[in-house]
């Protein structure tokens, strides 16, 4: 009942108004994902839209991970259909996986930097697995770029232990975006930080976001980052689209359930 | 009877992910840089430990049985019961147990929190199989790794032995290791240079197994670590006896 009145109400109208030129870069209809006896997702939908920001909240547990990985392959839906960049993810060969992956971008929740590599090392481990012929120059080139537009130039050839959270979470962000993915997700990029380096990184989001052009998923708690940076949002509750819509739309809603994510300033 | 079950189940997973590495192992791509760092890596973790527990071993035993043969007078036999004691048992089972406890740790250890901070996903996602990356060249390294060690510790225990001898009974070098090779046969050293590929093999597929598929959390990553040991170790023995009993029969005909 819900997931009509998400649709219904707010969604498709402000969709097709913003995006219905825009290409449809993933679609995700009726997943379902259990792990034994927890039903995680239970009929999920979602569209996201190029050039699009989208938002994803939902109390801690209740699937947002696991979402994101379904997209990327790293989690096995057991029902539904998942189109990212018109590939049908759940029937992909291994080989064209792998080329799907280098388009999609994903910034882990704790960064999950390689700990037995350099910055410098990671940030090419990407680079060589998925563009092996290119030469060593470029690669050069391109990892010093990524980390000049996350401002860490300097910590190339640092290990990771000796970063400190905020710097993890920006040489994370490099190796995401230094394949130029199509689409980025974003799980939690700012969970672990305290609250002024977390606003860092959400700031630095915004800024890769204006030089990348990348569409993003985004699994958020910091509404105010949130809202800076969110087209469209889309609560996940009890393993489905509980509501999608625009920020103004959602934080006016009547329904109590949609409220306990955006009344924060009532 | 939980806990049979639980055992079974245990066993059978580990049982696949053997069958898994051997599946990788054969399909390319090959991680050839990688295998050589981990053999490089692993050799030079354990080396200086495997060559000082030798030694000491070497140099213990001697001092041990030495009373008892100069009583029954069979100082002349020393050198030869040593080194039929050292090559065949005593120094791939004490590599072994040394490797366990050093790499077989460390590598449940490290893949353990590879896997609960998501680097395993990262690999993943970055056109690598991990699997291949991470567990084949580990498995493949410390089992060739391993048989090198054992080489290593045995001279360095026969050496050991030798320093003994010739402290107490004025034994020289060249007598010491003629006496050595005199008994030491094909039958002897094949055996347990074989033993020791499989060594090898049950403390990297422990390891890696249990570092893979560690829980979350970082209570997981220690469960890993501390339960790759125990099982290896476990497992060395049981390995170690069936390699006996083999050979016995070899023996026998
Ligand atoms: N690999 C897994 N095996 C079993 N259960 C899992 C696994 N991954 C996630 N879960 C379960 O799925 C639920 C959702 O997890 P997750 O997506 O990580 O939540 P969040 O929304 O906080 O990101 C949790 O109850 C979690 O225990
Ligand atoms: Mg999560």
């Amino acid at each position: 009942m819900m997931q009509t009145e998400g649709h219904g109400l707010f969604a498709k109208e402000e969709m097709n108004a913003k995006f219905g030129r825009k290409k449809l870069l993933i679609s995700i209809k009726n997943l379902h994902k259990s792990f034994g006896d927890n039903h995680v997702l239970r009929g999920f939908n979602l569209e996201l839209y190029d050039e699009e920001n989208l938002v994803i909240v939902g109390k801690s547990g209740s699937g947002k991970s696991v979402l994101l990985k379904c997209i990327v392959g790293l989690a096995f839906p057991d029902k539904g259909t998942l189109r990212v960049l018109s590939k049908d993810v759940l029937n992909l060969p291994k080989a064209e996986m792998d080329l799907l992956r280098a388009e999609v971008g994903f910034l882990f929740q704790g960064s999950a930097l390689y700990d037995s590599m350099t910055v410098r090392e990671n940030l090419e481990f990407p680079l060589r697995r998925h563009k092996d012929r290119m030469v060593n120059e470029s690669i050069d080139q391109l990892v010093l770029e990524a980390l000049e537009n996350v401002g860490l130039a300097e910590a190339i050839d640092l290990m990771p232990e000796e970063l400190s959270g905020g710097m993890k979470r920006r040489v994370a962000l490099a190796r995401t975006i230094i394949l130029r993915p199509k689409i980025i997700l974003y799980d939690e990029p700012s969970s672990g930080l305290d609250p002024i380096t977390a606003r860092e990184i959400s700031q630095l989001i915004l800024n890769i976001q204006k030089i990348y052009k990348t569409a993003s998923l985004i699994i958020s708690h910091d509404i105010d980052f949130a809202r800076s940076i969110a087209n469209r949002f889309v609560i996940l509750k009890e393993g489905i689209d509980y509501a999608t819509g625009i920020y103004k739309d959602l934080v006016t809603s009547n329904d109590p359930n949609v409220k306990a994510f955006f009344n924060y300033e009532t | 009877m939980n806990g049979v079950k639980l055992f079974l189940q245990e066993a059978g997973e580990t049982y696949r992910f053997g069958i898994k590495f051997f599946r990788e192992l054969f399909k390319p791509p090959f991680e050839f840089r990688e295998f050589l760092r981990q053999c490089y890596i692993l050799g030079n973790k354990s080396i200086f430990l495997v060559a000082i527990t030798g030694f000491i071993m070497g140099v213990v035993l001697t001092l041990q049985t030495r009373p008892t043969m100069v009583e029954f007078g069979a100082e002349a036999y020393m050198p030869s019961m040593i080194g039929i004691a050292i090559v065949r048992e005593i120094g791939p089972m004490i590599t072994a147990l040394i490797c366990a406890g050093k790499i077989g740790s460390s590598i449940g250890a490290e893949l353990g929190s590879m896997k609960v901070t998501e680097q395993i996903d990262a690999m993943e996602v970055s056109g690598t199989n991990p699997f291949k990356y991470l567990v084949v060249t580990r498995i493949l390294a410390i089992t060739l790794v391993l048989p090198l060690l054992v080489v290593i510790a045995d001279s360095v225990s026969l050496f050991g032995s030798y320093l003994m001898e010739n402290l107490k009974g004025q034994v020289s070098f060249t007598l010491f290791f003629t006496k050595v090779f005199e008994v030491l046969e094909f039958s002897d050293i094949i055996p347990s240079f074989v033993k020791s590929f499989f060594f090898g093999f049950a403390i990297g597929l422990i390891g890696c197994y249990k570092g893979y598929t560690s829980k979350k959390g970082t209570a997981g990553v220690g469960r890993a670590a501390n339960s790759a040991v125990v099982i290896a170790s476990l497992l060395l023995f049981i390995i170690d006896f069936i390699a006996v009993m083999i050979s016995d029969i070899f023996y026998e005909l």
